[in-house]
């Protein structure tokens, strides 16, 4: 195994990583970048896969097992590959009491996922939020940047039909 | 009065100390032993338990003693009601999320937290915490990780990147979810991992443990249709004592030998005598690449943990690797062939079993490459901590049990098979037997002191007969690491190399007892003592070199030829691999030239 092995040649987002981490190779404590690499690894490639981390541990010389500690430890990172779109449901007080957990239910039925996970048709990534400051409207989930409020499982379901359509379509 | 001396008040008494100190090791020196549990001196502070807090007057909270520096002045209080509380408070938090199985758990008697909390008089639980599920991981061959035991001390992590350098283990997630794993979350068997143990010496608890094999070798001692061989690996009997009770560094191979009969061995021998073999071909294989300009420093290859590191991190140096296999796989293929024809026994009906200091050494039994005519050579490699217990649990009163001597003629073995347990050991019986091959004489002073003791990497320049011979020995894989480098800049500073993954080499091996009460992993004082159990059992041997042992000679005479023959190359010699597990981090690597 050699070096040669992790130069993910042909890939021009490899290019761009590569060209980021020798922009910050002279400056002190070099290893201290390890976060702000992750962070634009994951700007190019959309998540942290394996293949990813072993290359930004074969380039900085970091052992794969402190990458993993900081790409697990951050919520920011993501590990898998993510759909087309995030939908975070808001897990704050006012909503939970308003039956938030309901339509995580419903979510995880629909999409067919867990927490974290994307669905098989790539579109949809489901995710947990804090508070997003739209109490008045609980419960709320948001889909990307876009609020959803006074959800009704039904909601719900037309609100996700609608998305999936609309991304089966541009497809 | 110097100036780095200062005045500090421990509940009340007033000292002089010297200033540039923690709290922890200032008490530690005045007889003062305040609990703890992330904290070890060979590590970097964590400061993450805070089991070790004191009051210090004018402080707003409680300090943390492993952390915190001395100051002048400072009137700091160990024991007081509030302190004591609060401590014990912590220790109940920790033990919230434990499971309560100490009963049934391995390390039942021999836990630091359950130390920890019966000192704290923690007499009741309080708290009952959400509890953590997770699978155990069983897939290394070698190290069983059990996350549902930690209490995130992180002390392995440090052990595993700070002293082994190997760097496998993480803390991942955060929070309640936090879990010490490899990167990716991935078995420890696909993982760098390379099968030291000392992450399980280490742990205060049970979440790192040995593979462990005993009941296996009990069902196999219950089959009368096998012939049972065994054979104890030289640091054994300096450690074993320890799980009984008896102080570090008594010897006592005569009571391993003993109980091992009881325990039903129909043949039990020492692995002190494969180790002399072990040095007649390697000093051979040494002389062998210097006369006829064969790839130099050639390094030892008994320590399946560093086998394994170099294959991993430096796949490039393979060919440095001396061909020879380890003791216990030598005595593993003598016996399933030479002895197995003494004695008239299909090999197929014989199993043999490995007394180890060693976790690594499962790992070296399994690999296919140490198999002897088809036949596994060790067909079980037990820790001396499973054997203690089989010992205990076969009702065999060690103590008080009267000696007795090896079987011939795998048990008769010189002073220089039974220093290999001792970093630098190999290396001195090693030159003992060299010198001879080189010069046809015998070195008139056989102790080469340059390579015994603790330092961490040892260099020496030995003069055999107006030739010099350049070598190195280090233990403890950060030091071969240190080592290594050294090597790829100055290719021709050193012939010869001897590396021991575990701190202190095998005495200190990652299947060795449990520190007790006393003591602490990594502790030198009792890895000194270990060593000095190995030096004067040589110290007191009328054979001092491997090549004068009686039963050597024989072997030779009546099976193997001569070293390095063609049947030494079939039975003793090995070959190895370049290796690039998942997570590892590539250095740049020169490709192997053939
Ligand atoms: S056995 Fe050794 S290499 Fe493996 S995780 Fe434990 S300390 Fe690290
Ligand atoms: S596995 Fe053991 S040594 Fe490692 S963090 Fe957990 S309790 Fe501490
Ligand atoms: S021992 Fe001091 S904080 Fe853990």
């Amino acid at each position: 195994m050699s070096c040669n092995d992790c130069n993910k040649v042909g890939d021009p987002r490899y290019d761009e990583l590569q060209v980021y981490i020798d922009s910050l190779r002279d400056k002190p404590h070099f290893e201290s970048y390890l976060i702000a690499v992750l962070h634009r690894a994951q700007g190019l490639f959309g998540y942290l896969s394996e293949e990813t981390m072993n290359y930004v541990s074969c380039d900085m010389n970091i052992p794969t097992a402190q990458i993993w500690g900081v790409a697990t430890f951050y919520h920011f990172f993501n590990l898998a590959e993510q759909g087309k779109h995030t939908v975070s449901v808001c897990m704050g007080t006012a909503c939970y009491v308003k039956g938030a957990a309901e339509v995580l239910e419903t979510l995880k039925k629909e999409l067919g996922v867990e927490v974290g996970e994307t669905s098989a048709d790539k579109i949809f990534t489901l995710d947990e939020a804090r508070c997003v400051g739209a109490c008045g409207l609980a419960p709320v989930m948001m889909i990307d940047d876009e609020i959803y409020g006074d959800l009704t499982p039904d909601k719900v379901v037309a609100i996700i039909k609608k998305y999936r359509e609309k991304a089966k379509g541009a497809a | 009065m110097t100036t780095d001396q200062i005045t500090i008040y421990i509940n009340n008494k007033q000292y002089q100390i010297k200033k540039g100190q923690t709290i922890m090791k200032a008490a530690d020196s005045l007889g003062y032993h305040i609990p703890r549990l992330c904290y070890h001196p060979k590590l970097s502070i964590e400061g993450a338990c805070r089991v070790c807090i004191v009051e210090v007057e004018g402080a707003k909270s409680f300090v943390a003693s492993c952390a915190a520096p001395v100051v002048d002045g400072m009137r700091i209080r160990t024991n007081t009601k509030a302190v004591r509380q609060a401590r014990r408070d912590i220790v109940e938090l920790i033990l919230d999320n434990h499971p309560q199985d100490c009963h049934t758990c391995e390390r039942d008697g021999n836990c630091e937290l359950q130390r920890l909390s019966s000192s704290m008089g923690i007499s009741e639980r309080f708290f009952e915490g959400q509890r953590k599920h997770y699978e155990q991981d069983i897939s290394s061959k070698s190290v069983v990780r059990n996350p549902n035991k930690c209490i995130l001390c992180g002390r392995c992590v440090r052990m595993c990147s700070q002293i082994q350098k190997v760097t496998n283990l993480g803390l991942a997630g955060r929070g309640f979810q936090t879990v010490v794993m490899p990167a990716f979350d991935q078995g420890m068997e696909d993982s760098v991992c390379v099968n030291c143990g000392q992450c399980i010496n280490i742990c205060p608890t049970a979440a790192f443990l040995e593979q462990g094999h005993s009941e296996a070798v009990f069902d196999l001692l219950n089959d009368d249709s096998l012939v049972k061989v065994v054979n104890v690996a030289p640091s054994v009997r300096a450690a074993i004592g320890e799980s009984f009770g008896l102080e570090a560094g008594k010897n006592c191979e005569g009571q391993i030998f003993a109980s091992l009969r009881k325990l039903g061995f129909d043949y039990v021998f020492d692995t002190n005598f494969t180790a002399d073999l072990t040095i007649m071909e390697e000093a051979a294989e040494l002389v062998q690449r210097v006369t006829t300009g064969g790839v130099l420093p050639m390094i030892t290859s008994c320590s399946p943990g560093w086998v394994k590191c170099l294959e991993q991190f430096h796949p490039d140096m393979v060919a440095h690797l001396s061909t020879c296999k380890s003791p216990m796989s030598m005595a593993g293929a003598i016996i399933k062939t030479y002895f197995a024809g003494k004695i008239s026994v299909d090999p197929k009906k014989m199993v043999n079993v490995g007394i180890m200091p060693c976790t690594a050494k499962k790992y070296e039994a399994a690999r296919p490459e140490m198999n002897t005519n088809g036949n596994i050579s060790t067909d079980y490699s037990l820790t001396t901590r499973e054997l203690a217990w089989m010992i205990k649990s076969a009702g065999i009163d060690f103590v008080n049990i009267k000696p007795e001597e090896p079987d011939n003629p795998i048990g008769l073995s010189s002073g220089a098979g039974v220093i290999f347990g001792a970093t630098g050991g190999v290396m001195e019986a090693a030159i003992r037997t060299a010198y001879h091959m080189i010069t046809g004489k015998e070195m008139g002073e056989v102790k080469v002191e340059a390579v015994r003791g603790f330092e961490g990497i040892k260099e020496a320049a030995l003069d055999v007969d107006g030739m010099e011979v350049r070598v190195a020995v280090a233990h403890g894989l950060g030091n071969a690491a240190k080592l290594m480098d050294i090597v790829k800049k100055h290719p021709e500073k050193y012939h010869f190399i001897e590396i021991m993954a575990c701190p202190g080499g095998c005495i200190g091996g990652g299947g060795q007892p449990y520190p007790m009460t006393n003591s602490i992993p990594l502790d030198e004082k009792s890895l000194a003592k270990r060593a000095s159990a190995l030096y004067n059992s040589d110290d007191a041997n009328e054979l001092r070199r491997s090549h004068e042992n009686p039963f050597i000679k024989t072997l030779y005479e009546e099976f193997l030829g001569e070293p390095l023959s063609e049947k030494s190359h079939k039975l003793l010699h090995t070959h190895y691999q370049q290796r690039g597990p998942n997570g590892i981090i590539p250095k740049e690597i020169e490709p192997l030239s053939a």
